[in-house]
């Protein structure tokens, strides 16, 4: 591998010949350089998509601070190059570098890979590859890299089990360090400088065998998959006994103090902000989402501890936007408190303050009031579902009335834009239940109209439905393409006026993600192949390329339907089955056939629905009591029991 | 209360864009606790003003940018100290002095610039002392910059070499700017084969 002196000579040479060379030299304040030789274990956090994007990626900042406050380890940053710059690594010999020292990604000891999206996955073979590094896990050996990845998309690992040496299931934050120690134990023997010449100390698997052991660490090598005629799976088995059944994932009881010395870019990127997160996990339970699964249960921090890190966070970044954020921050418990407290501190001080995922209601419009100190012109709220019909199988129920009450109050206060999220292809959706979202559109906007006249715009965005691993809707199919269409047809028929803009997302590319999110071990070969046939950049309009797909889904004689258009046995076993995010199966069933009879279940902090967190989590419950976390009081230590999939047998206290 | 600051801009802050320095300059001064004045209107902006841009790739040694403030903030080497305990790497603060609020705008007063060009390939030193006198020696030198006829030559207000580095002032007034990869193209050395720096903003005041 070349030495960060022959790389940095190199990337002289190219950096004039590339747009925006700013994404590819670090220096950013708040970036941390520290001594290469002085530490024992070196990481190199990658995001696979270009620095526009990553480098505002909170996971990773959270991540960064961690390891280099350590000091027998550093981490340092890369990032995808856009095609431009890759084109001319690839023809001047640069391997993938790390902005900080600029040493090859093959120098570290560690790579570790942020998925927290499928549409990543190309990305993170094409990045490897230009790291010099062999792609799949089983041809690397002791001197190379341990390639680890985390983020939402691991809850399914299983697609990228092939060129990933370990995955870390659930929240980072104490795992990365019993890793950073396991990988210590087995150091790698740096000759030289930065010469990679390596002498094997231990061998691979070892590593991995222990790592295998860490709680919320999957080691796919260690598990066997066998399949019944059908193409479905019989069984995941482990085949060392060190390996666990069921990888559970990890959970922080009490989250951190947020990070505040950000990585402050020099360049123009995609988010310039200070992001504090206000809570982590959701009790809302909408059965389509994902991320309100996998990350609960509920913690919140306080309005104090986020003021004062906003506070920080802003005077060591100088940004000019503090975004607040969580799945629902209407959930938030104090909302109105924190708002207040934000609002009276930063106002006057050019600062912008982003507040997502509001809820829909007036209430709403007085938050976002407080905290505007010039105002932005749009809106969002994302009622996801129109017709009375959808809103009862998807568990979002917020009636018609008080969506037009919302957007009344909103355009009355001065906003122009409201913009509205949808999703087509729910379970069991019908042309009317498209219709509804058209009609409900044109009510909004004419509320507008009312208030101003021809001044009042809308912007829909309608994106497809994916039956996402981990929730009430992995039983069920997605729309075929024609039914995508036709839907989308409609919409675009409906909503022909100019002051409504109506966006959506291409079914193919809906299609890519459904497979990518579903998919088997057979599935990395897929991915594989369609890499060779140059896919990457796959999030990217222009870059998807539909065809690399199907033809190398034919290569490898599979069927891309059965991934996606197949109804699914109520006791298939899917692909990520050995790996939990403690809600129990059974209970996902149960939320599944209680939508398809249209019963809704209430925000979870009012009512347990046991869903299976509290006995996985009973004992940091217990180490945790009181209002911090939203689930309800453990009372009774389980007897001897080990962390129980069945949740009747643990007494919960329900909150006052 | 307007102030003048001196700095410079080396190591991966030389491919940083004129538009994104200017961002730079807006967060460092907010780190500083700089209390910037902001237009009014619609879209609100810090008032900074960049003396003239630097082009992607050239390190700048003494560069100049004015920043209007809303308060008297009182000596101006405390807000050199505290503008660079905040700056970026390779953003550094030689001098901080304040200016008069109704003086004209910097873009206008600048008159020339001088530049220092180290040739990264030794072969190209060759003969250069001899290639610069020819070049200095011709009457005119016509080139064209997007599809527009100029003459080079008048804008090239010195050209010396030693060794493998060459140093020109070229002319920086609106409407007559020369560019030192123009005088490189004129002296067959290609772009990538070079390190630019401007050293120096020579402002109208100077030279009158
Ligand atoms: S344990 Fe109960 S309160 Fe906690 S997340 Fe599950 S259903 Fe909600």
């Amino acid at each position: 591998m070349l030495s960060p002196a022959e790389i940095e000579a190199r990337l002289e040479r190219i950096l004039l010949s590339v747009q925006k060379p700013g994404r590819y030299v670090g220096g950013e304040l708040n970036s941390v350089v520290k001594d290469w030789d002085s530490v024992q274990t070196r990481l190199a956090f990658v995001f696979p998509d270009i620095y526009d994007i990553g480098v505002s990626n909170l996971g990773l900042q959270i991540l960064y601070d961690l390891v280099n406050a350590r000091p027998d380890s550093l981490a340092e940053r890369a990032y995808a190059p856009w095609t431009d710059m890759e084109a001319k690594m690839r023809e001047h010999g640069v391997p993938l570098y790390s902005l900080e020292t600029k040493h090859a990604l093959a120098d570290f000891d560690i790579i570790g890979i942020t998925l927290p999206y499928e549409t990543l996955y190309t990305n993170a073979l094409n990045l490897l590859d230009l790291a010099g590094i062999p792609l799949r896990a089983e041809e690397r050996d002791e001197r190379y890299p341990l390639v680890i990845a985390g983020g939402h998309a691991c809850f399914n690992p299983e697609p990228m089990h092939a060129f990933i040496d370990a995955f870390v299931i659930g929240e980072g934050e104490e795992v990365i360090h019993e890793i950073i120690n396991t990988v210590g134990r087995f150091p790698r023997e740096h000759v030289g400088k930065s010469e990679r010449v390596n002498v094997p100390t231990c061998s691979r698997v070892n590593v991995l065998k222990e790592l295998a052991q860490i709680p919320g660490v999957y080691v796919p090598r260690f598990y066997d998959v066998t399949y019944f005629d059908d193409g479905t799976i019989k069984a995941v088995t482990p085949n060392i006994p060190e390996a666990p059944k069921i990888v559970m994932k990890r959970m922080v009881p009490k989250l951190p103090p947020p990070p505040t010395r950000f990585i402050v870019p020099n360049i123009e990127a995609v988010h310039n902000r200070v992001a504090i997160e206000v809570m982590r996990g959701c009790t809302r339970g909408c059965r389509f989402c994902q991320a309100g699964m996998i990350t609960r249960p509920v913690r919140e921090r306080s309005v104090e501890e986020i003021v004062a890190a906003a506070e920080e966070a802003i005077r060591l970044t100088g940004f000019e936007e503090l975004a607040l954020l969580s799945l629902s921050s209407s959930d938030y418990t104090p909302i109105l408190d924190l708002v207040t407290a934000i609002g009276e501190k930063f106002s006057g001080r050019h600062l912008s303050v982003a507040l997502p995922s509001l809820r829909i209601e007036s209430v709403s419009v007085d938050l976002m009031e407080k905290l505007k100190d010039r105002r932005s012109s749009g809106f969002t709220l994302a009622p996801e579902a129109a017709s009375e019909h959808m809103r009862r199988i998807i568990n979002k129920f917020i009636p018609d009335e008080q969506i037009l009450q919302t957007a009344r109050e909103i355009y009355a206060r001065g906003w122009t834009t409201i913009k509205l999220y949808f999703m087509i292809g729910h379970p069991s959706e019908t042309l009317d239940d498209v219709q509804a979202i058209a009609d409900l559109c044109k009510r909004v906007l004419a509320e507008g109209r009312r208030v101003m006249g021809g001044k009042a715009k809308l912007n829909a965005g309608v994106s497809t439905f994916i039956p996402k691993p981990h929730t009430p809707f992995q039983w069920v199919s997605v729309d075929t393409p024609e039914q995508i269409t036709a839907k989308q047809d409609l919409l675009k028929r409906e909503l022909r006026d100019r002051n409504i803009k109506l966006t959506w997302t291409e079914p193919k590319e809906t299609l890519l993600e459904a497979w990518l999110s579903r998919g088997d071990r057979r599935m990395a070969e897929v991915i594989y192949a369609a890499w060779r046939n140059g896919a990457k950049f796959d999030a990217w309009q222009e870059h998807f390329r539909y065809e690399a797909w199907t033809s190398a889904f034919a290569a490898r004689d599979l069927e891309p339907a059965f991934y996606t258009h197949r109804p699914r046995r109520v006791d298939e076993v899917f692909p990520w089955d050995h790996i939990s995010d403690a809600v129990r199966k059974k209970y996902l069933f149960e939320d599944f056939r209680q939508s398809l009879e249209g019963e809704i279940r209430v925000d979870c902090r009012k009512n347990c629905y046991a869903c299976g967190i509290l006995p996985t989590f009973a004992q940091a419950r217990r180490e945790h009591p009181g209002n911090y976390w939203k689930c309800p009081e453990v009372k009774s230590p389980l007897s001897g029991r080990q962390p129980a999939m069945d949740s009747k047998q643990i007494s919960v206290v329900s909150e006052q | 209360m307007r102030i003048r600051v001196t700095f410079s801009k080396t190591g991966s802050l030389r491919y940083i864009g004129h538009l994104d320095l200017q961002q730079v300059w807006e967060r460092t001064a907010r780190r500083a606790g700089l209390p910037l004045a902001y237009t009014q209107g619609f879209h609100p902006g810090p008032k900074i003003q960049i003396a003239a841009a630097l082009p992607l790739g050239f390190a700048g040694r003494a560069e100049v940018v004015d920043l209007w403030l809303t308060d008297n903030v009182g000596a101006t080497h405390e807000v050199a100290q505290g503008l660079q305990s905040t700056a970026p790497p390779g953003l550094s603060i030689l001098a901080v002095e304040e200016v008069d609020e109704r003086a004209p705008a910097l873009q206008t007063q600048v008159a020339a610039a001088e530049y220092e060009v180290a040739l990264l390939e030794a072969g190209l030193g060759s003969g250069l002392e001899a290639r610069l006198a020819d070049l200095l020696a011709k009457p005119a030198l016509p080139r064209e910059r997007r599809g527009k006829a100029y003459d080079l030559r008048p804008l090239i207000l010195s050209l010396e070499c030693r060794d493998l580095s060459l140093r020109m002032v070229l002319s920086a007034r609106e409407g007559a700017t020369g560019r030192p990869e123009e005088v490189l193209a004129e002296l067959n050395i290609p772009p990538e084969a070079a390190r630019i720096e401007r050293t120096r903003l020579i402002l109208k005041d100077e030279v009158e």
